[in-house]
C-alpha cells in the first residue's frame, strides 16, 4: 500500500507488520506521554524526587542522551572535516540517531523544569556564569544544526523527492553540509562540556567539583572527550541492533571498524585522563576540603567504590583495549562487547556526575540520601526511547537512511519483475545517498 | 577579599544557648507565608526555612552530649562577592547577590524550577515547591500581606526577612534619610528565639553586636576572629554570613569535614 513511499531497491517489511510494531511501541509511547501529562498538570510531585534529589534519573537521562548522541557531532567531524570517506554509510544514521537523542533531551527537560511555561527565561534573562545557560544555548543551537542535516534525508523520500523544489533543497543542502558539521562540532564542545562544567563547578559538593582551566573545570573536557568517544560506540550498537532486527546488512564492515578504531583510542586517551583526574581529585581536591576517597563510596546501600571500578576498568579501559586491536575489533562478540560496554560507561558516568553528587552528605552531621524514582519519572524516561524506536522505523521504511544497503541486499527480482526492470533500479547500484 | 558592601548582614546563632524549643522554625513559617502540608513527616519534601539539626557527640553515657543546630540560609558570598554557590548557577538570575547587604535574594516569579541552585547548595537550605500551598480554611487571613506566597514549581528559601529591611529603610527614609538602627532591622527567628542565642545585624558595622561576637576578619573573606565562632563548612569557599558559637570543641569541629590527621575527634551523629 506505501510501496510508492518505500526507497527504490530495497525490501520492506508488510505494512500491517510495520503498523502492528509501530502500535506496540506507540503503547508505549502513549504510556509515558500520559506521565509527561501528569508531571504537566500535576506537577513534579508526581516524582519521588525531593530536597535532597533535586536532580534525579530525568537530569540523568538528559545528560546520557546527550552523551550517547554524541555520535552524530563527532561522526560529522570525522567525515566532513577530517575527509573519513568510509564514514559516508552511517553518517545519515549518525545524525538521525543525534536527532532523536537531542530531542529527547529537549523533551525531558520541558518535563524536569516545575515552571514549564517559564522555560524560556532562560535564554531571556540568561545568567552568563552559570553553565546551565551554556547548555540551554547550545543544546538549542545545535538541535537545530542536527534538524537542518536530518532534513536533506527526509526530502531523498522518493515522493517528496520528486519535488522540484525539495529536490534541490535537498541536493544543495548536501553541498553546504560541512559547514554545518564543523558548526555542530562547534557547538557541541561547548554543550558536551557545559554538561560536564554543571557538575563540575559545584564548590560546593567537594564529590562533584573539580578544579580546571579558567572558568572550565576538568569535567568540561572530560564530558566532551567521553562523548565524542563513546558516542560513536551507541551509533555502532544501534547500527547493529538495527542489523539483527531486519537481519540485513545495512552497513559495510569497513566504516564500522573505522569508527570502532577511532572511538577505541579516544576512550582510551579519555579513560587515561579520567585516572589522572580522579587520582588528583582523590588526593589533592577532595582532601582540602576534609574529605577522604573512601567517604564517598560507603556507609550507602548503593554507591560502594563498585561503581568507580565499574565506569573505570570494566567500562573504560576494556572495550578501549578491544578496540585499538585489530584482533578486538574483527571478533564481532568482542565489538558486541565493547560497545555495550562503552555505552554503559558513560551513561554510569553521567549517572554518578547527577546522583551521587546528590546523595553524597557535606554536612557532618547530614545523611546518605537514597532515592527511587517513581513510575512517572521511569515512563517519561522510557518515552524518548519509543519516540526513538518510532522514528528510526518510520526512517529506516521511508527514508534510504542506509545508502549501501541495495548493494549489500540485492533483491531477488520475480521473473517477469526482471524482465521490466529499468537500470536505474538495478540492485548493485547505490540508492541516492542523503549526504553524497 | 575585598569587603566592598555598604552593609554585610549576618547572624550570630550561640548553640551554647540554643535549647532547641523551635520556636525560630515556626516564628520564620509564619512570618514568611511557607506552606505545609497535613502530612509533613518526611523532611525532605518539608519546606523549612530555618531548620534545628540535632547533634550528638557520639559518645557513651555519661559523656553523651547533645546540640541542636538552627539552619537558615547562610547567605553565602562564596571566594568572591557575589559567587555564592547558587547565584553562580542560577540559569535565569533567578537568585541574586545583593551588593548593598549581601543577601542572597529568590525572585519567585523569575525561578522556573530547574533546582540548579538546589544541586549546588551543601547545606540543603533551599527547598521546592512540589505542592501548590493551600491554607487551611480562614488561614489565609493571617498570612503576612508583605511576603508574596509561592507557586507549586519554584525554589524558595531563607531571605533573612528582607522584607523587613525594605519596611525599616522606608521609614528611615521618611525620617529624613537616615542610616538604620541595629534594631530596626531583626529578622523573625531572632525575636522569636526566647533564650537569646540568635543576633542579627551589620557584619560590617563595629557598633553591632554581631560584629564585637565574632570579629569577622573582612579582609580574609570574613574567618571569625572569635576561637569559639565558627562558620558550617568553611573550608569549600562558601563564606556564610550566619556564625555560631560553641565553648565546646566537638561541636565546633562538627561544624566542617575534617581528615583523620586533622582531627581526631569522633564524628557527630545527627538525629533528626
Amino acid at each position: 500500500m506505501d510501496s510508492a513511499l518505500i526507497p527504490k531497491g530495497v525490501k520492506r517489511c508488510p505494512l500491517w507488520q510495520f503498523l502492528l510494531f509501530i502500535g506496540a511501541v506507540g503503547i508505549v509511547l502513549l504510556w509515558g506521554v500520559y506521565a509527561m501529562l501528569l508531571c504537566w498538570f500535576k506537577g513534579l510531585n508526581q516524582t519521588n524526587m525531593n530536597d535532597y534529589y533535586g536532580f534525579a534519573l530525568w537530569i540523568w537521562a538528559d545528560l546520557a542522551v546527550i552523551a550517547v548522541g554524541g555520535g552524530a557531532f563527532f561522526t560529522g567531524l570525522l567525515r566532513y572535516i577530517f575527509g573519513k570517506d568510509e564514514l559516508k554509510n552511517i553518517i545519515n544514521y549518525a545524525v538521525l540517531i543525534g536527532f532523536i537523542c537531542y530531542s529527547s533531551a529537549l523533551l525531558i527537560l520541558a518535563i524536569d523544569i516545575g515552571q514549564p511555561l517559564r522555560g524560556w527565561f532562560i535564554f531571556w534573562h540568561a545568567n552568563v556564569h552559570s553553565m546551565l545557560t551554556e547548555v540551554a544555548f547550545c543544546l538549542s543551537c545545535y538541535f537545530g544544526v542536527l534538524t537542518i542535516e536530518y532534513l536533506p534525508l527526509v526530502l531523498e523520500n522518493r515522493q517528496i523527492d520528486k519535488v522540484p523544489f525539495f529536490h534541490h533543497l535537498g541536493h544543495n543542502m548536501h553541498e553546504i553540509m560541512a559547514v554545518f558539521a564543523a558548526t555542530g562540532a562547534f557547538l557541541s564542545f561547548f554543550h558536551q562540556g557545559s554538561l560536564g562544567g554543571v557538575a563540575g563547578v559545584l564548590f560546593g559538593r567537594p564529590f562533584a567539583y573539580r578544579e580546571g582551566v579558567f572558568i572550565w573545570p576538568w569535567t568540561f573536557f572530560l564530558f566532551t572527550w567521553s562523548a565524542a568517544a563513546c558516542g560513536p560506540c551507541f551509533t555502532i550498537l544501534v547500527t547493529k541492533i538495527t542489523e539483527k532486527v531486519t537481519r540485513k546488512k545495512l552497513v559495510k564492515d569497513n566504516a564500522i571498524e573505522l569508527l570502532a578504531k577511532i572511538s577505541g583510542w579516544m576512550i582510551l586517551t579519555y579513560i587515561i585522563a579520567k585516572t589522572v583526574d580522579t587520582w588528583y581529585w582523590a588526593t589533592v581536591t577532595a582532601p582540602s576540603k576534609g574529605f577522604t576517597l573512601m567517604e564517598f563510596y560507603s556507609n550507602n546501600a548503593l554507591y560502594g567504590i563498585w561503581i568507580l571500578v565499574a565506569e573505570i576498568l570494566i567500562c573504560g579501559y576494556i572495550p578501549a583495549f578491544i578496540l585499538i586491536t585489530k584482533k578486538g575489533r574483527k571478533n564481532p562478540l568482542g565489538v558486541w562487547i565493547a560497545i555495550i560496554l562503552a555505552v554503559i560507561g558513560v551513561c554510569l558516568n553521567r549517572w554518578v556526575m547527577v546522583l551521587q553528587v546528590m546523595a553524597v552528605p557535606v554536612m557532618t552531621f547530614d545523611h546518605w540520601a537514597l532515592y527511587y524514582p517513581s513510575w512517572q519519572e521511569v515512563a517519561t524516561t522510557i518515552l524518548p526511547v519509543a519516540y526513538g524506536v518510532i522514528l528510526i522505523a518510520i526512517s529506516y521504511r521511508y527514508l534510504p537512511v542506509f545508502p549501501n544497503e541495495a548493494e549489500m541486499n540485492p533483491i531477488e527480482p520475480l521473473p517477469e519483475e526482471a524482465a521490466a526492470i529499468e537500470p536505474s533500479m538495478a540492485p548493485e547500484q547505490e540508492l541516492t545517498p542523503a549526504e553524497a | 577579599m575585598k569587603n566592598n558592601l555598604n552593609h554585610r548582614f549576618g547572624m550570630v546563632i550561640d548553640l551554647d544557648k540554643c535549647t532547641g524549643c523551635g520556636s525560630c522554625m515556626v516564628a520564620c513559617m509564619a512570618e514568611n507565608n511557607v506552606p505545609f502540608r497535613k502530612d509533613e513527616s518526611d523532611k525532605l519534601l518539608s519546606i523549612t526555612w530555618m531548620r534545628v539539626f540535632r547533634l550528638n557527640n557520639g559518645k557513651p553515657f555519661p559523656e553523651t552530649d547533645i546540640c541542636y543546630l538552627p539552619r537558615p540560609c547562610m547567605q553565602c558570598a562564596g571566594l568572591h562577592e557575589g559567587h555564592s554557590p547558587c547565584v553562580s548557577v542560577c540559569p535565569a538570575t533567578a537568585t541574586d547577590y545583593g551588593m548593598e547587604t549581601g543577601i542572597v535574594s529568590q525572585i519567585y516569579t523569575r525561578c522556573f524550577g530547574c533546582r540548579y541552585c538546589m544541586a549546588s547548595c551543601p547545606y540543603h537550605s533551599r527547598y521546592f515547591n512540589w505542592w501548590d500551598p493551600i491554607w487551611p480554611d480562614g488561614m489565609e487571613k493571617y498570612l503576612s500581606p508583605n511576603v508574596s506566597p509561592r507557586m507549586r514549581g519554584v525554589v524558595e528559601k531563607c531571605s533573612f526577612c528582607y522584607h523587613r529591611y525594605q519596611l525599616a529603610k522606608d521609614k528611615a527614609f521618611m525620617d529624613g534619610g537616615r542610616e538604620l538602627k541595629e534594631n530596626e532591622y531583626q529578622t523573625a527567628c531572632t525575636q522569636a528565639c526566647p533564650a537569646n542565642a540568635i543576633t542579627f545585624g551589620d557584619l560590617n558595622n563595629p557598633d553591632h553586636a554581631v560584629h564585637r561576637m565574632v570579629k569577622p576578619d573582612l579582609e580574609h573573606g570574613g574567618r571569625p576572629q572569635n576561637p569559639h565562632a565558627f562558620r558550617l563548612l568553611e573550608r569549600l569557599g562558601t563564606n556564610p554570613k550566619v556564625y555560631y558559637l560553641s565553648s565546646r570543641k566537638w561541636i565546633r569541629h562538627a561544624g566542617d569535614n575534617y581528615l583523620k590527621n586533622e582531627a581526631k575527634m569522633k564524628k557527630p551523629v545527627h538525629h533528626g
